[in-house]
């Protein structure tokens, strides 16, 4: 199908598309990587009347490691799977994350912030980035505003984004050497949306406990779903098969999925459960500890 | 809204409307069908193109005005000067391809991989091209294709 008409425009510096979107508003929507807003539009599921490419913006292209890790609105997944320091084990999150999402050529031209505006409740890097506490930079009309991923995510395809406001980067907090994550998704096939997804991430402290720890599901309600519940059942536990299934069953009890074509309600909510629970084995297993 | 889009080394400039997708732009606009438009909704890889050189683009999900001052590379732009390209000998050789709706997606989005790492392994090829679909195969041949592909470009070119 082709999209609706609309009135295209190709700002050269985010002041110029700031004042674009201001100019007009909910009509406008900014066009990044692309490769879940043109699928949209061409279902006729979205019809801007106006469209903001960003992607002349040089400012907003980059990945930046300082005090935090942070992804302009340009960066492309595929800088992620690439970068040099992916390998380390505390960014074993965004390495499994970033290998999954959609197909390697959609990856290419797909963006991370752009995945996060979209918000879509199946999404990848929504989940990811409750587990690693993450926060988006939005240029609003009061000015730059910092918002954390809890606030940020506000329905199916809602975020805190507001009209005629630009999100301009994601920043992820950069945890200490003795932490370690893991996703886990099932999808039918490469490319679909997940049939169930968990983003895990735990740091550790030295006598073994755990310190910190993020819980959060995909495809699980209306956008992704932080398992408080879980979180505090790890907290400072010692890791043991008993905590993990303790949160494993907060995960299928928080857990609250859309029957459709890739499985039942049941069957999700199961899933929510065994892949917390894989997913907490596996970062352990990265931290060098069997539970 | 005027664009000009150089493909396979040809300047291509036209009137579009910003809505149009760059697949359509190709095809349509410049006579160029080899790039096959399957699914129409980014799932299967068919209308794959090469932008600037270095990026593997699904040209059904992403407008033509995006493209505008970008090369494009094309199926019709690999063989050169006759011979076709290690990638197409490679595809024809090892019987890559059956109906070849798929094949010149599969030949792209592989030009791209194997500039990216000259010496995949078997899992990486599979890896790397999850985002095409072909419906004949079983993909068995497209793997040895790209395999035979990544030996014949990793070969010093012949001194004249």
């Amino acid at each position: 199908m082709i999209p609706a008409a609309f009135e295209y425009f190709r700002p050269r510096s985010v002041d110029e598309a700031f004042a674009l979107m201001q100019k007009h508003g909910g009509e406008a929507r900014v066009l990044a990587g692309g490769q879940s807003l043109i699928p949209a539009m061409r279902f006729r599921l979205a019809r801007p009347a106006v469209l903001v490419d960003i992607n002349l913006i040089k400012e907003l292209d980059f990945v930046k490691m300082d005090g935090a890790l942070t992804l302009g609105a340009l960066a492309r997944d595929v800088a992620i799977e690439r970068a040099p320091w992916i390998t380390e084990r505390r960014w074993s999150l965004l390495r499994d994350v970033a290998a999954v999402v959609a197909d390697p050529v959609v990856r290419q031209t797909a963006t991370v912030v752009g995945s996060l505006c979209h918000n879509d409740p199946a999404g990848d890097w929504t989940t990811v980035a409750l587990a690693t506490r993450a926060q988006v930079d939005v240029r609003g009309k009061g000015g730059p505003r910092s918002v954390t991923i809890d606030e940020f995510l506000v329905d199916s395809f809602t975020t805190a984004v507001g009209e005629g406001e630009v999100a301009l980067a994601v920043k992820f907090p950069v945890a200490d050497d003795r932490t370690a994550g893991s996703y886990q998704k099932i999808e039918r096939k490469v490319g679909d949306y997940a049939t169930a997804a968990a983003a895990v991430q735990l740091s550790l402290n030295a006598d073994g406990t755990i310190r910190e720890a993020g819980i959060a599901l995909s495809a699980a309600g209306p956008c992704a779903v932080r398992v408080d519940e879980a979180e505090r059942a790890l907290k400072g536990q010692k890791p043991s098969a008993a905590v993990i299934a303790a949160a494993a069953d907060a995960a299928t009890r928080h857990s609250a999925p859309q029957a459709d074509l890739r499985g039942s309600i049941p069957y999700k909510k199961n899933l929510a459960g065994v892949l917390v629970a894989r997913g907490l084995r596996q970062a352990l297993s990265r931290l060098g500890v069997q539970a | 809204m005027n664009v000009k889009i150089t493909i396979n080394g040809v300047p291509f400039e036209r009137d579009v409307e910003p809505r149009t997708l760059l697949a359509y732009f190709i095809r349509e606009a410049c006579g160029l069908t080899g790039t096959h438009v399957g699914c129409d909704t980014s799932s299967c890889g068919c209308c794959v193109v090469v932008m600037d050189g270095e990026r593997a683009v699904k040209s059904c999900s992403m407008f033509a005005v995006q493209a505008d001052g970008h090369e494009i590379l094309t199926v019709e732009g690999l063989a050169q000067g006759g011979a076709l390209h290690p990638i197409q000998q490679a595809f024809w050789d090892k019987h890559g391809l059956q109906c070849g709706f798929c094949t010149p997606g599969m030949m792209l989005t592989s030009y791209v991989l194997l500039k990216d790492n000259p010496d995949p392994s078997e899992a990486q090829i599979r890896e790397g091209l999850a985002g095409n679909l072909c419906r004949c195969t079983g993909y068995q041949n497209i793997v040895k294709a790209v395999q035979q592909a990544a030996e014949t470009m990793r070969q010093p070119v012949a001194a004249k």
